[in-house]
């Protein structure tokens, strides 16, 4: 069943590119609702996977390229299905929030559709060569969403992001390849080749190298620094619904084929290297630093900003050094800091899209400035109550308060890193209390200044009011609002699908 | 239990009511007083409710997220439902100030009971997860409370409450986290248990190193933002003066206490013998509280500036009780009177708590009628053309100065007599406090009250009907429980043996 995601999601996209030009209510009422069958059958999805425990199980699975051994293979276990959760709630939101896309407007929903397709099928993939289909066709319509549809620099944004992406999916190719023709070239299958590397088939030697090769091919689209300064520019860039799902979905992709496929695949590659400089003994120590420098940096930079997007934008830099940072803290008796990772990522995906909803597309379709040096003089609160206390919910959420699901997840990495190194934890901590001034200083900034209105200002904005609130744009905010907060004050709902999902990968790792 | 999980229902009432206000626009006002006087009713049901020998009852327990140690724990002692009556009473007299007509009163009221439901949530919590929730969630609703309906300086008064207070929030929630990363609990209960054994500090030290006393200061510093206790009180008197009036109770009279019930359900039972280790100068920082307090408020010119430096002045009483339990019991007199001093402190919470609010209750009138002033010297023989106000606000002033026969003497009376045998020196210099405070008050009523009436008060309105109808009740219960305080000792004393026998200094 959850197969269908991706086949509607990709029917849905070539339907989208046969409409008539000039019919936009016709091409968003298709979009909103192929959105809403994926999301439907997301939540089926993941109902069912409850029944059977969240234990892997194989949706389809034919033969595609026999020689080469390569199947079409669609499995989820329980943080695929998470993350197929998580889509269909953005896939749905960003419809929403796009609403209001009057060029061209059945072709952005078919570049929006097919990438929508592309992210569940790299969730879902289960043959490695499948995702790695999967993950380029995801990347080609998110260059024209931004290209076409685009606002600041659009076209260095799109390109920026194109080139990073493909320079992280050569360094995925390779290591691919190599680990194919070490493992002998039977089969691309995830469980068959993480099956090869447990039972020695590659040796612990080239894990060593491949290892860093794919990790760092994907750590790059998952906003990984050095290689995160695609992810501001790109989500500027982009338009509202793209970086909704930029940093929503997309940016997941990479933090998903860290997980899958980098330390699935070479688990051994976690090792120490038998040396070690300046306390930095294993790959594992890089990759956590370089996830705790994002951590810091990414909250710094967002606290520098003028402009709003771009605050949200390195927030989401810092946010998923909490994912990258979890996930290196995954060994066979450490589970809860990769479990936190997963459930960051939903959050994340969650909040993030939340938050550039309510900048990009509630509050700079009104007030045409992102910049919060002017923001600060118009007077938000009064003119945009809405935009404002949604903003502040979900700056509460993003800064990481109980009740909300970012405390849960950020509290199991830290958990998690606490355990295989304090000083990760400490650093990290620091990077927490700058999310809450940085989250602080926008939300005054942008909506509750002390700037006192003279009259003539007054009389100006009763005459000229901002457009009101849309029903699209209250459904969206719900929407996200509410999955935040049902996963903040339940976490379990998803960590009873996270848990033994990570539990079985951490099983080949020391 | 019987059937109604009263902790939640009391928890949940207030979110309802804050929805609905926020639905019904104008009639707001209505909706919030309603809820208010439901909670009431519940927390007066909770009062009676109690267990006889002062443990915790009304226990609420349900499965949450096991693996983080987050479980649905909730339960009241007498400190807790003392706590429960406080805050709605408070909140109900601040929903009677707000009468007037603010804008946006759908917001102001939904806030106002969002941060009622964060105080019943905060005093009913047993695990650390949900009672850092809402104690988080009683931070954001105060911030705009002050920010948005805040005097001229709310911007920046509203800013430094938030982060100062967010900072004590980030010591406390370090502190807890490695906490439970060496006991692989957040549950006060089961925590305690631990530390009255020893095994608490000997799976922190063996975990984490010999950090103990840092954690013990990290939860210190968080509840000591909130209290507060010199020198992190420098919030409070910007924080005080620019919130409107009916705010201004719910901060003085509900949100300091969170840091006191803090102290007294987490700190000591957790921190005892660290706590213990830092006594002398804690007991230094406490009398620098109750002193400087005292003579900050002589200073002051703005009466509501004024009364936000007595509230510090008589919470350092608390603060001065509680640092000074902190003793291994030696021999039966220390034991008197440890007991003595927790239960003035407790009964001192609730105390300072109505009649702090009382004070900025007739603040809040008295600005209403002049004009929004509230000068020392702004006003003068007030008692002629309003004499109700007058003999009734004086009987409040009288309670905060601690005359015999009214509440305020009762607690103060009973740390004072627990803390000279443990800690005659910090008890001696405190009573400085005292003598500075009387002479504060009396001040504030010469100036205010007595001696010629400027033409302008002339025709000053004394209170009508309905506000000497909310004020009689309250008066009435200062009255009672300076007459009778054993109606509410009986239950404290019971619930401050039970602590007392579970603490290890």
């Amino acid at each position: 069943m959850l197969a269908w995601t991706i086949y509607l999601s990709f029917a849905g996209a070539a339907l989208e590119a046969l409409l008539p030009r000039r019919n936009a209510a016709l091409a968003r009422g298709l979009a909103l609702l192929v959105a809403l069958a994926g999301l439907a059958i997301a939540v089926l999805g993941f109902a069912a996977g409850g029944a059977n425990h969240f234990a892997r199980a194989v949706i389809a699975d034919v033969p595609w390229v026999p020689s080469m051994g390569i199947r079409f293979t669609l499995a989820a276990d329980g943080i695929s299905l998470v993350l197929v959760l998580l889509t269909g709630l953005a896939a749905v939101a960003g419809v929403l929030f796009s609403w209001n896309i009057e060029l061209r407007t059945n072709e952005f929903f078919a570049f929006y559709l097919a990438l929508i397709g592309g992210v569940y099928g790299v969730f879902l993939s289960g043959d490695l060569f499948l995702l790695f289909v999967f993950y380029e066709i995801a990347i080609v319509p998110k260059y024209f969403l931004i290209a076409i549809w685009g606002s600041t620099r659009r076209e260095y944004g799109a390109m920026k992001l194109a080139l990073y992406s493909f320079v992280g999916s050569a360094m995925v190719l390779i290591g691919l390849l190599a680990a194919y023709a070490r493992s002998g070239g039977h089969s691309t299958g995830l469980v068959e080749l993480a099956a090869y590397a447990h039972a020695g088939a590659l040796p612990v030697s080239f894990q060593m190298w491949a290892f860093p090769l794919v990790f760092v091919g994907f750590g790059i689209l998952a906003g990984m620094w050095p290689f995160h300064t695609w992810a501001p520019t790109g989500h500027v860039a982009a338009p509202t619904a793209a970086s909704m799902l930029l940093a929503g979905v997309v940016m997941k992709l990479g933090a998903y084929g860290c997980l899958r496929v980098a330390m699935g695949l070479f688990p051994r590659g976690m090792d120490p290297w038998g040396f070690s400089f300046i306390g930095i003994g294993s790959w594992r120590d890089v990759f956590a630093i370089l996830a705790v420098i994002g951590i810091v940096y990414g909250a710094l930079a967002a606290l520098a900003q003028s402009d709003f997007k771009f605050v949200i934008g390195y927030s989401s830099v810092s946010h998923m050094g909490f994912v990258l940072l979890g996930l290196m803290t995954l060994s066979a008796v450490n589970t809860i800091g990769a479990t936190g990772a997963v459930l960051q990522m939903f959050s994340h995906g969650v909040i993030a899209g939340l938050l550039f909803a309510i900048v990009g597309r509630i509050v700079y379709e009104r007030t045409h400035t992102r910049d919060l040096a002017e923001l600060e003089k118009m007077h938000l609160s009064r003119r945009l109550p809405f935009a404002a206390w949604a903003f502040v919910v979900a700056g509460i959420a993003s800064m990481g308060l109980p009740g909300f699901s970012g405390f849960v997840a950020e509290l199991q990495v830290l958990v998690g890193s606490w355990k295989a190194d304090p000083w990760w934890t400490g650093a990290a901590g620091v990077g927490i209390v700058v999310g809450v001034a940085y989250t602080w200083r926008a939300l005054q900034k942008a909506f509750f200044s002390d700037t006192h209105a003279n009259l003539r200002e007054v009389e100006a904005e009763h005459k000229h009011p901002l457009a009101p609130i849309t029903w699209p744009e209250v459904t969206g905010v719900v929407m996200l609002t509410a999955a935040s907060l049902i996963v903040g004050l339940y976490p379990r709902i998803l960590l009873d699908a996270i848990e033994p999902a990570v539990k079985a990968l951490a099983g080949g790792m020391q | 239990m019987n059937g109604i999980p009263l902790l939640t229902t009391i928890t949940v009432l207030p979110l309802i009511g804050a929805a609905i206000a926020l639905l019904s626009g104008r009639h707001a006002r209505l909706v919030a007083l309603v809820t208010t006087i439901v909670a009431l009713a519940l927390a007066l049901m909770v009062w009676t409710k109690l267990p006889v020998d002062g443990s915790i009852g009304l226990v609420e327990r349900a499965v949450w997220a096991p693996s983080l140690g987050i479980e649905y724990h909730l339960g009241v002692d007498a400190l807790g439902a003392l706590m429960l009556v406080l805050s709605a009473v408070v909140t109900l007299m601040s929903v009677d100030a707000a009468h007037r007509a603010h804008h946006q009163p759908g917001l102001f009221f939904a806030l106002v009971l969002l941060l009622e439901s964060g105080l019943f949530g905060t005093f009913t919590a047993l695990n650390f997860y949900h009672w850092f929730l809402f104690w988080e969630l009683s931070l954001i609703p105060a911030f705009f409370l002050i920010k948005l309906w805040g005097g001229p300086k709310r911007g920046p008064a509203a800013t430094q409450f938030f982060v100062y207070t967010m900072a004590g929030s980030v010591a406390l929630l370090i502190s807890f986290l490695a906490v439970f990363l060496s006991t692989g609990s957040m549950d006060f209960v089961d925590l305690a248990a631990q530390a009255a054994n020893g095994t608490l500090a000997q799976a922190v030290t063996a975990h984490l190193g010999p950090v103990m006393l840092w954690l013990a200061i990290g939860v210190l510093a968080g509840f000591a933002v909130k209290v507060p206790l010199a020198p992190f009180h420098t919030w409070l008197p910007a924080a005080y003066a620019e919130a409107p009036s009916p705010v201004t109770m719910l901060l003085t009279g509900t949100m300091s206490k969170m840091g006191v019930y803090g102290l007294l359900r987490i700190a000591l039972p957790l921190f005892g013998p660290q706590i213990a280790q830092m006594r002398t100068p804690l007991l230094v920082l406490a009398v620098v509280t109750v002193v400087m307090g005292a003579w900050a408020a002589a200073a002051q010119t703005d009466l509501k500036r004024v009364f936000a430096y007595s509230s510090v002045n008589h919470l350092g009483y608390c603060m001065l009780g509680i640092f000074a339990v902190a003793v291994p019991s030696a021999n039966a007199a220390v034991e008197t009177s440890q007991a003595a001093a927790l239960n003035g402190v407790i009964l001192q919470m609730f105390n300072h708590g109505v009649t702090a609010a009382a004070l900025f209750w007739f603040i809040a009138m008295m600005q209403e009628r002049s004009g929004g002033e509230r000068g020392i010297n702004d006003f003068g023989g007030l008692r002629k053309p309003a004499p109700v106000l007058a003999g009734l606000m004086g009987i409040v002033l009288f309670s905060s100065l601690g005359l015999p026969g009214l509440n305020g003497f009762v607690g103060e009376f009973l740390i004072f007599r627990g803390v000279f045998t443990l800690s005659w020196i910090s008890a001696t210099v405190s009573v400085l406090g005292l003598l500075v405070t009387a002479a504060v008050i009396l001040t504030v009523i010469q100036k205010v009250f007595s001696g010629p009436v400027p033409e302008r008060w002339a025709g000053f309105a004394d209170l009508h009907g309905g506000e000497r109808l909310a004020m009689v009740p309250v008066i009435g219960l200062m009255l009672l429980l300076g007459l009778l305080p054993q109606l509410v000792l009986g239950s404290v004393n019971a619930t401050v043996m039970n602590l007392l026998a579970h603490w290890r200094f």
